[in-house]
């Protein structure tokens, strides 16, 4: 009996992946055919080629895109990470004036659609000269109020103790932090640093917006672009979305014990 | 003499060079059209010295929202490319700037008469380079396979032939004869063609009233859904192909016997195809009957951020760019149709087997006066679709079309 | 009133902290007030003025825009797709998430190479997915019509129907969310400690009883916070429904347009700026009303 519902247990999360995969199979599979294939209903390519890749990493300006993507998202994880933490501790840990008022105020932007601030964004940007810059691609992620949220949950968890005693050994309140609390924290940073990373790297519609010529794209923009008035280069758009699945998943792969970690320890306590 | 006036020239050309002045030229991304563009400003730089063309693409997905955004931040184009059609909407927003009187004259005498419809209540606003029209792209090798040996020349023989091409697997398509594309050019195949056929009128000739609700524009309308309905023509295009201009992918693909398609589609069409193609002009009522076209085009226009020195230097590249020389070489490396009248004349492009049907059908296109263009877009497309996809009787779907494209033409001339 | 000498050392003390405080918060708030708040405020005000290029022509024009929308169909139908998306794709991706977590829970082997398929989807870029739907969903030449077939049914129209687009579209974006809500759900479930199941096995409780007595409660945070973070993705969709029809943007007869997409449409294709920006109000207000319903009736401590 027991050996049956973990046999069926199986069967159904093996029938669950077939459906969640099937496209990766089928994406990586069409970009390997040639263009004249492009719309033979077979599965399996008859004449596989390497053509497609070939075109997308050395006639586009994938490797730029790549990079780029890599920069803004590495960069406001970064951010996101330090300064997250630091107004998760302080709300969590230190006392002082408006504390409250401060926490709903930053929880309350969750609710202002990105719809919203596109165009004041916009006219900032070109107002200081950032757009089509890097710091105009990544300035409206620095800080994530969905962050500031689960480390102030995280840090109310930790003991005070711990911190007074840092204290008592004479370190400076922000090296409490930096020293004591943040290290503790590990976990939930691994968790928040994923989702922020992977946010940023799927980002869309700010980036469309923000640069102006084709060195500046990420990947996002980069691969809506293959598809223009004069029709879709389907083989292209199979290898670059191909390109641009494989190094985050194997990251998710290598790091996932961490990250399902993060969140269980970030615990979603509520 | 010569000698002494080229140095002259050399010389103030130096002298201009001091005060150079940097302009910026928008379009969207096209490969022939990028390219030509960027032979065409070192032509024109090398002939005006002291100016600078900077040219910047971007997808025809994000173009129209990277103009919006640009403009009021007062960086973006000095001269911008755009669709005769979005004239209206960014006219009234402030995002250009009329044109002095010599270029009215210049349009009013030398151009095709469709570019008319670059002008807002009087005013010129562009001008364009290229024009286009409609034609019937056909696969001859299907044809001929079928036993036809020239295309239709009136709408029973294209509907004839339409589903003769129309295979079927089961319950799905394998071959159309036609791939219906709403969204595509049928839209403005309803609009401007076949409600002119059937003795109607789209729009009064203020283009401020749609007249289209008349007998001959719903009989035009319900000709045109039966070829779904009741004439086995095939199916829509997005039902049949995936993605965008599906009718045309399918065509390239060889699994569409005709599709009705803008002259701009030649030069995808002509690096796709893998098989025997040709073109003809649109079919008509009866033989005899009246021929009609949709004409259309994209045009240069000043922005607002073209002032002082930038704005004499614009009107000198918008000059460069519509000019008889630039339009010859526009046809040869984009394929696209001069604007010209004095261009269209040349008989070696009415009797070219490609251009030749787009060239005689500019004769008797007509460009749609669009004050909306994506509005009037969607009452079009929505009212076929209401019929071909939700069974809705086609007198009923035609009364809200005209509802409310007229509440359009409303709110835009209130 | 005097001071006393501890309560004097305790008011620096306090005051020192709140120092701190301050320069630890002096950055993040200033971001949130520049990048966030204020322009948040900037749309309001542009909600009150027609559109035009040059700021200084741009008439005043009230609440016009908000009159404007009462009567806009269009707007009325984005507005009611929205709200079909998210009725159906939160509880849709919540299920499934669920489902997916407690399978996965139950087992040892292989636990993380099913999880990293599971997830997958959610590190895809948007844009890379639709492209990926739009042609396997594809009426004639789609793979899933091809399957359906195997199995005797009638190839179906998908994204080009009027009544199935909505739909497919919800299943898409739920595709992609679902490894997100597969974690989320499983480290709610290791976080529940082995011995209350084990205790309330002793006094003979069945799985059923397991699950609804001690699972589901304790998950109930985890569910709240999956609902309102799926919320408010749902409201503002809009990569995927541009992204799976094309030159009929908001899908055959409007029936994906969401209020994203609207706004979209109405600030840079129409360059009606004025009018966008009083739709993000209502959206916003949309936003903000779900979200205090939800946490209010969602984290209500459930009697057992």
């Amino acid at each position: 009996m027991r050996r049956l519902s973990t046999l069926l247990i199986y069967l159904l999360l093996i029938l669950g992946s077939l459906v969640m995969f099937f496209p990766f199979v089928w994406m990586f599979l069409t970009s390997l055919k040639p263009f004249a294939e492009i719309f033979d209903l077979t599965l399996l390519p008859q004449a596989p080629t390497l053509d497609n890749y070939r075109e997308v990493l050395f006639d586009t300006q994938f490797p730029r895109w790549f990079l780029n993507s890599l920069i803004v998202a590495l960069i406001t994880t970064a951010s996101v990470l330090f300064f997250d933490a630091l107004v998760g501790y302080t709300l969590a840990k230190l006392r002082f004036p408006g504390k409250g008022f401060i926490f709903v105020l930053i929880l309350s932007t969750l609710m202002v659609p990105t719809e919203m601030l596109i165009i004041p964004w916009y006219v900032m940007s070109t107002e200081y000269g950032w757009s089509n810059t890097y710091w105009g691609l990544l300035f409206p992620g620095l800080i994530s109020a969905f962050g500031v949220f689960l480390m102030r949950q995280f840090f109310q968890t930790l003991p005070t103790d711990l911190l007074d005693a840092g204290r008592i050994d004479g370190l400076s309140e922000f090296g409490v932090f930096w020293r004591i609390a943040f290290p503790l924290v590990r976990p939930a940073l691994a968790a928040l640093g994923i989702f922020t990373f992977l946010g940023n790297w799927n980002a869309f519609l700010w980036p469309l917006i923000v640069v102006q010529t084709p060195d500046m794209r990420t990947i996002p923009v980069g691969v809506a672009l293959f598809s223009s008035e004069a029709g879709t280069a389907w083989n292209l758009i199979m290898a670059a979305s191909s390109l641009a699945v494989l190094p985050v998943l194997l990251v998710f792969l290598f790091f996932q014990r961490q990250i399902i970690e993060g969140v269980v320890l970030t615990g979603v306590k509520g | 003499m010569q000698k002494a006036l080229v140095i002259l020239i050399a010389l103030l050309g130096a002298a201009l060079a001091q005060g150079q002045v940097t302009i910026t030229y928008w379009q969207y991304d096209f490969k022939s059209k990028v390219e030509a563009v960027n032979e065409l400003i070192k032509k024109f730089e090398a002939a005006n010295p002291g100016i600078r063309v900077l040219h910047q693409t971007f997808p025809y997905d994000a173009y129209q929202q990277k103009v919006a955004s640009s403009i009021p931040a007062g960086q973006g184009p000095d001269v911008v490319n755009l669709f005769y059609g979005w004239l209206p909407t960014w006219v009234k927003a402030g995002y250009l700037q009329p044109l002095p009187a010599e270029y009215v004259r210049m349009v009013d005498n030398e151009f095709l008469g469709m570019a008319q419809a670059a002008k807002v209540e009087g005013r010129l606003y562009g001008i364009p380079t290229a024009v286009r029209s409609l034609a019937l792209f056909y696969n001859r090798d299907l044809l001929n396979a079928a036993g036809f040996n020239t295309p239709p020349k009136t709408w029973d023989e294209f509907l004839n032939i339409a589903s003769k091409l129309t295979v079927r697997q089961g319950n799905r398509f394998t071959q159309l004869g036609y791939a219906m594309a709403p969204d595509g050019q049928d839209h403005h195949l309803v609009r401007e063609v076949l409600i002119r056929q059937f003795g109607g009128r789209p729009y009064s000739d203020d283009g401020r009233r749609v007249l289209y609700g008349d007998a001959a524009g719903l009989k035009a309308f319900t000709f045109y859904t039966d070829w779904f309905k009741k004439h086995n023509v095939g199916t829509l295009g997005n039902q049949f192909f995936p993605g965008n201009n599906a009718y045309r992918d399918a065509f390239i693909a060889g699994r569409v016997g005709m599709i009705i398609d803008g002259s701009f589609a030649i030069g995808t069409i002509r690096s796709g195809a893998k098989f025997n193609w040709g073109v003809a002009e649109l079919p008509v009522e009866k033989v005899g009957g009246r021929k009609v076209n949709y004409g259309s085009f994209w045009m240069h226009g000043l922005t607002p951020l073209a002032t002082g020195p930038k704005q004499a230097a614009s009107l000198k590249f918008l000059e460069f760019l519509v000019s008889e020389e630039t339009q010859r070489y526009w046809l040869e490396k984009v394929g696209e149709l001069p604007a010209r009248k004095s261009l269209i004349k040349d008989p070696k492009l009415t009797l070219d087997k490609v251009f030749g049907p787009f060239v005689l059908s500019l004769a008797y296109a007509k460009a749609t006066p669009f004050v909306d263009e994506i509005g009037q877009r969607k009452v079009m497309t929505d009212a076929i679709n209401r019929v071909l996809l939700e069974n809705k009787d086609p007198a009923e779907s035609w009364r809200m079309a005209v509802a409310e494209e007229q509440k359009l033409l409303d709110a835009f001339w209130k | 009133m005097r001071p006393s000498e501890p309560a004097r050392r305790g008011v620096s003390l306090a005051a020192r902290e709140a120092l701190w405080a301050l320069a630890f918060l002096a950055i993040p708030l200033a971001f949130f007030l520049f990048i966030r708040i204020w322009p948040a405020f900037q749309a309001l005000w542009l909600s009150l003025f027609d559109w035009h290029a040059d700021p200084s022509q741009r008439p005043f024009v009230g609440l016009e825009h908000y009159h404007q929308m009462l009567e806009d169909r269009l707007l009325l139908k984005a507005l009611q797709n929205t709200l079909a998306y998210t009725l159906l794709g939160v509880p849709t991706q919540i299920l499934l998430g669920l489902g997916i977590a407690l399978l996965l829970n139950a087992v040892t082997r292989f636990r993380d190479v099913f999880r990293a398929i599971y997830f997958a989807p959610y590190v895809t870029p948007a844009a890379a997915v639709a492209w990926v739907f739009s042609w396997m969903l594809s009426p004639n030449f789609g793979i899933v019509n091809e399957i359906l077939g195997v199995f005797g049914i009638p190839p179906q129209p998908f994204l080009t129907s009027p009544s199935q687009a909505l739909v497919t579209v919800t299943m898409v974006v739920v595709w992609q969310n679902l490894g997100f809500q597969v974690v989320l759900f499983l480290a709610g479930l290791q976080n529940i400690p082995r011995d209350y199941y084990e205790a309330a096995r002793i006094d003979g409780a069945s799985n059923w009883q397991l699950f609804r007595h001690i699972t589901l409660p304790l998950l109930n945070p985890v569910m709240v916070f999956s609902a309102v973070i799926g919320t408010i993705g749902f409201l503002q969709l809009f990569t995927q429904v541009v992204n799976l029809n094309f030159t009929d943007q908001g899908g055959p007869l409007g029936s994906t347009l969401t209020l994203a997409l609207y706004i979209y449409q109405q600030a840079f294709a129409r360059f009606d700026l004025g009018y966008a920006a009083a739709i993000t109000v209502l959206l916003f207000v949309i936003i903000l009303a779900i979200t205090l319903v939800q946490l209010r009736l969602l984290s209500r401590r459930v009697e057992y």
